[in-house]
């Protein structure tokens, strides 16, 4: 058995009398190909919003590397390579995409807070965003403003935002919805060409992707850990059937 | 557009001068030895630019609304006038007193706009500036309470050009204030090209994204905030120094109201919005005040409201004005 990367221990979310994140335990392994899938309003995007800090759990703890991060601000838990995408585009409008992805770049090689240097003035920064944006389509508009992109566009950016952060541990929240199929190929290679070591949690409705992409499938349902294997047996479990999978599935 | 140039070129572009940038700067420059009659009426415009420039880094840049600017420009105006006072008369280390105080209290402030909503930051800014205005009412004994801070004698500006005296007319006045905007200007420049500068912007576009690609969104309001006042305090200790007094109107709703109608006259987000807004703005001052000195308000209400109506883009075209909408 592989190391383990990220790990929740007992989580819970309270607001009011919804319980959205009810008692999860969740191991990640490194290098781990893990979906998290469940119907709507079982809690997934409660799960990655605490995960990445950006709600604060009601109980429970959350470890990286074996390190305790539950009271770690969002920045911080990015710049340790626990870094997600969002299932609605979260773009920087005003800025175009190589200036976005240099920006993520010279944050994560610690050099986000210069001041004096123009952003791209180091040439591996400048470098790595060329990169990026050749990989995901983007080289011809890379100077437009983000805010006027085609929405294929902007999802490809979403990825590859997350990428400049060179993750670790890569949260995917939804990655290809609404996504044109012509440009869900150049999303899905991009997650396929993920290094070995980087484990990834994909958070997923679309069930093809899913048994495709997914060595370890959690399902989770009212906010609680309903079932977990590998995806055979996810998609064979009737119980996980009946729920969530409806009765019409062709498995 | 913009096939065949690289990554690196395309982040280099905004950081590249442009021909109009260096013409505005070239023609404040050459206003002081072209218009000697009017470098009174120019001085305000640059310290008013300058006070603007400070805004338009919180507002246009890191998308913070504030309606008490005025808090820091007051704050560096009794500064520096309290130092030529009380300390020295000395004008350039009476202005890094003041910088250096009004970055203080800038630091102090942007703990207050760290968290809540524009309509929570318009309520705090306001409040923090009225506060500081009691104070100054209220320290009589410091500040001169309603009369202001009269007759406050400046020395020489100490300059590698010799040591030169203010003159009523004000150009030795005009010189120092586009000398101090320039050099902030310069500074604030290579500011916003930067990862910082840019991470301000993203800060404002999408915080919940800035923090996820680990960028400190509490840090960096932190700075820009402190360094923002630091801009306004240097903007009120020019005003004091070569006005000669301090005054309660430093502090006044109105000034805060002011330089944000300035910010919006020159558009935010792009550095020049500040000063030529001033520029505009006081000339319509100067210009309405002189036709009519009473109706002076209703003339610039007007001027606002068929701005924001009409937009800033087609006054500025006017082959714009009469094509129809397709």
């Amino acid at each position: 058995m592989n190391a383990i990367v990220l790990e929740t221990h007992a989580l819970f979310k309270r607001f009011g009398g919804i319980t959205p994140t009810n008692d999860v335990s969740l191991r990640v392994e490194k290098g781990a190909r893990h979906a998290l899938i469940g119907p709507n309003g079982a809690g997934k995007t409660t799960l990655v919003n605490l995960l990445t800090g950006v709600l604060r759990p009601s109980a429970g703890h959350i470890a990286l590397d074996g390190e305790d991060i539950t009271q770690l601000a969002p920045h911080r838990r990015a710049r340790r390579g626990l870094v997600r995408t969002f299932q609605i585009s979260q773009l920087f409008g005003e800025l175009n995409s190589a200036q976005s992805l240099a920006l993520a770049v010279s944050a994560q090689r610690g050099i986000g807070a210069r001041w004096w240097r123009p952003l791209g003035d180091d040439a591996a920064v400048a470098a790595r965003c060329e990169a990026l944006l050749t990989q995901f389509h983007l080289a011809d508009v890379m100077a437009q403003k983000v805010a006027y992109l085609a929405y294929g566009k902007r999802r490809l950016l979403e990825i590859a935002l997350a990428l400049a952060c060179e993750p670790r541990v890569l949260l995917l929240d939804e990655p290809v919805a609404g996504v044109p199929e012509g440009e869900r190929r150049e999303i899905l290679d991009a997650v396929n060409a993920l290094p070995a070591d980087v484990s990834v949690l994909l958070i997923e409705h679309d069930m093809d992707l899913v048994f495709n992409f997914a060595k370890r499938v959690t399902v989770l349902v009212n906010g609680a850990v309903f079932a977990e294997g590998d995806p055979q047996a996810i998609a064979a479990d009737p119980r996980v059937r009946a729920v969530y999978l409806g009765e019409g599935h062709a498995g | 557009m913009n096939f065949g140039t690289g990554a690196a070129e395309v982040l280099r572009a905004d950081a590249r001068w442009r021909w109009w940038e260096l013409g505005l700067l070239a023609a404040l420059a050459a206003s002081w030895p072209l218009l000697p009659t009017h470098a009174l009426l120019l001085n305000e415009i640059a310290i008013l630019a300058l006070f603007a420039l400070s805004l338009d880094l919180v507002l246009g840049y890191a998308g913070i609304v504030s309606l008490g600017h005025a808090a820091f420009f007051g704050f560096g105006a009794y500064a520096a006038a309290l130092f030529a006072k009380l300390v020295m008369p000395d004008p350039l280390l009476g202005l890094v007193f003041a910088i250096a105080l009004a970055a203080l209290l800038g630091a102090a402030c942007s703990l207050l706009i760290l968290r809540g909503s524009d309509l929570t930051r318009l309520m705090v800014t306001l409040g923090v500036a009225s506060i500081l205005y009691e104070l100054a009412n209220k320290l009589d004994w410091l500040t001169g309470g309603a009369d202001g801070l009269q007759g406050v004698v400046m020395g020489p500006l100490i300059t590698p050009l010799g040591s030169l005296e203010f003159d009523l007319a004000g150009r030795v006045a005009l010189a120092y204030s586009l000398v101090v905007l320039f050099a902030v200007l310069l500074l604030v420049r290579r500011l916003v090209h930067s990862p910082f500068g840019f991470s301000l912007q993203a800060l404002r576009d999408n915080r919940l994204r800035a923090a996820s690609i680990g960028l400190s969104v509490n840090a960096r309001l932190f700075a820009v905030y402190t360094v923002a006042a630091a801009i306004a305090g240097a903007a009120g200790a020019l005003s004091a120094q070569t006005g000669g007094f301090a005054s309660l109107d430093g502090f006044d709703f109105h000034r805060s109201a002011e330089v944000l109608l300035v910010l919006v006259i020159g558009g935010t987000g792009y550095l020049y919005g500040g000063i030529i807004g001033a520029i505009v703005f006081k000339l319509l001052h100067d210009l309405i005040s002189a036709w009519t000195p009473q109706y002076w308000n209703f003339w610039l209400g007007l001027f606002l409201v068929v701005l924001v109506f009409v937009g800033r883009e087609r006054i500025t075209r006017p082959r714009t004005w009469f094509r129809t909408r397709r």
